[in-house]
């Protein structure tokens, strides 16, 4: 099971562009490793992350094994309304991770 | 013979000579704590080995939201929480994680039920398994990193105020013994990298005092959290000398005597290194 | 044996050796582990075909030495008003020296507000790390920084 961190404010005004950070427990393991007895460890890494705003597509990334453990991302939102915040990651095995969070757009 | 030959004749004669020549040289010294000269005994100013860091790294621990070690304190706030069978979580004993600030920096600590020196680990284990009916949590594992950054974030901030009196005294001699006494291939005791060459570079690394002021830490090596033991016996090996287990008491008794070592400081829970 | 075993564990003397002789056979053959150059080329033309891509108008934000390649800070950033006539459609981020090319593949849209993303990467050796911007009118545009690594003194092996 991953957790997540996000930060992102619950309460904007109308137009103002909003910074969204993430950070989420994984060990992006790259599949070049080797353990201590010579054997390859097998690479296990996240592949996808997709941000949307109820269901309009925000952010998306494709996730290789150059990004670092515990992957940090952060990107832009201009908050034009309200709506809920939608994040998910997915691993190379298709498990997903989601986590949800209001977003308040005032004028 | 080419040049390019005799470079690397060079190169591998050097690479032989110089550690007999270091090696040769240092075993000169004394052996232990009690035989060094007065001035070699001074500890220098204590400095954490956050200033041994690049402002990149430094940033990293700065920022609590980027800080990867945060991961570990939100988890080990949903085990506080968790109930195992009809014995209590650490929440229904203790209340929010918060009331444990200040523990950190007081430990390790002579538990006079035990009968020994505990260290925050051993402390978090002999909870749970005298007060919560449950299992000792395995070192490095998940759930006692998580734990012990949880209760060791509450602390930050505050001055390093372990006790070495009493019962602690012998533990204390023991883990400066430890200090001062030279191990493995390399000949070399804690003291020759992190007092007597502190701030110097070893390649591209910046050798530290050695002052553990915010553990568990995110070491960028490690890519994860890990505890003061894993990290010495990472210093164990860096020095060809086989390391103890995690928890062994030499350890711990070594705890004790670097929290002396770096009194005052103020503790960094959870640290980013490199 | 991997990270996260726990528990009470003494390496043997074989196993050191082992790890060892591991140590300096990864000295010895860094280059088997990094992307060749046509490894490059083919990843860019695996995503941009034969398009121009124009360097320009995409800025990235690295340190210019890393202490440690597990985890550095970057930042691209895309000269774009991201209105609905004219955004960044996506930022595709290569790095040449690391074993594979390929980073990491940003998708914005004019929700966005600003062309801007932040992320920690793997950097395995000293080289140039490239972004690629694709914009809403189709152009490409591109931008590079080059960045150094210092080898540490002491190397942990896996616990």
């Amino acid at each position: 099971m991953l957790n997540a961190r996000i930060s992102v404010p619950a309460v904007a005004r109308r137009g103002e562009i909003l910074t969204i950070k993430t950070l989420v427990s994984h060990p992006m393991e790259t599949g070049f490793r080797r353990d201590a007895m010579n054997q390859r460890i097998p690479r296990n890494i996240l592949t996808e992350f997709v941000c949307r705003l109820d269901d309009e597509l925000v952010f998306r990334v494709d996730l290789h094994p150059a990004i670092s453990a515990n992957p940090y991302l952060a990107f832009h939102l201009r908050a034009t309304r309200s709506g809920t915040l939608w994040f998910l990651w997915r691993d190379q095995n298709g498990e997903v991770t989601t986590e949800r969070r209001e977003l308040q757009v005032n004028d | 013979m080419t040049e390019r030959r005799a470079a690397l004749l060079l190169a591998v004669l050097s690479a032989v000579a110089l550690p007999l020549l270091c090696a040769a040289q240092l075993r000169t010294d004394a052996q232990v704590f009690e035989d060094l000269p007065a001035a070699a005994r001074e500890l220098p100013a204590a400095r954490s080995g956050y200033h041994y860091q690049s402002e990149e790294i430094q940033a990293l621990q700065d920022d609590d939201f980027a800080n990867p070690a945060m991961l570990w304190v939100d988890r080990g706030r949903v085990l506080w929480r968790q109930v195992a069978g009809s014995e209590p979580s650490c929440e229904q004993c203790h209340g929010e994680a918060q009331s444990l600030r200040g523990a950190a920096v007081r430990y390790p600590q002579y538990d006079a039920g035990v009968g020994r020196l505990l260290n925050l680990e051993g402390r978090i284990n002999q909870c749970r398994t005298e007060r919560q009916g449950l299992e000792a949590l395995a070192y490095e594992s998940d759930a006692l990193l998580s734990l012990t950054a949880l209760v060791s974030h509450q602390s930050r901030g505050l001055p390093i105020d372990v006790s070495i009196d009493g019962a602690a005294q012998a533990y204390f001699e023991e883990g400066r013994r430890y200090f001062y006494t030279r191990r493995g291939q390399m000949n070399l005791a804690c003291y020759h990298c992190h007092q007597l060459n502190a701030g110097r570079y070893l390649r591209g690394d910046r050798l530290s005092q050695g002052q553990a002021t915010g553990y568990p830490i995110y070491r960028l090596d490690w890519q994860t959290l890990g505890s003061l033991h894993r990290r010495l016996r990472f210093c164990n090996t860096g020095v060809r000398a086989e390391p103890f287990a995690f928890g062994d008491p030499a350890y711990v008794s070594l705890e004790l005597f670097l929290a002396w070592r770096a009194r005052g400081l103020p503790w960094e829970a959870p640290a980013v290194r490199r | 044996m991997m990270r996260g075993s726990g528990g009470p564990t003494k390496p043997s003397r074989r196993l050191w050796l082992r790890r060892a002789a591991g140590l300096s056979l990864l000295t010895l053959l860094p280059r088997e582990l990094m992307a060749t150059p046509q490894e490059m080329r083919e990843a860019m033309t695996a995503v941009f075909g034969d398009r121009p891509i124009t360097p320009g108008r995409v800025q990235i934000g690295l340190p210019a030495l890393a202490e440690n390649g597990n985890s550095v800070r970057l930042s691209v950033s895309v000269d774009s008003p991201m209105t609905t006539e004219e955004y960044v459609d996506f930022i595709q981020l290569f790095s040449p020296e690391n074993p594979r090319p390929d980073v990491a593949r940003f998708e914005l849209s004019p929700a966005s507000g600003l062309a801007q993303v932040e992320t920690r990467i793997r950097i395995s050796a000293e080289q140039d790390i490239v972004a690629v911007a694709g914009l809403s009118d189709g152009s490409l545009w591109s931008g590079s920084a080059h960045i150094v690594v210092t080898e540490a003194a002491c190397i942990d092996a896996l616990i």
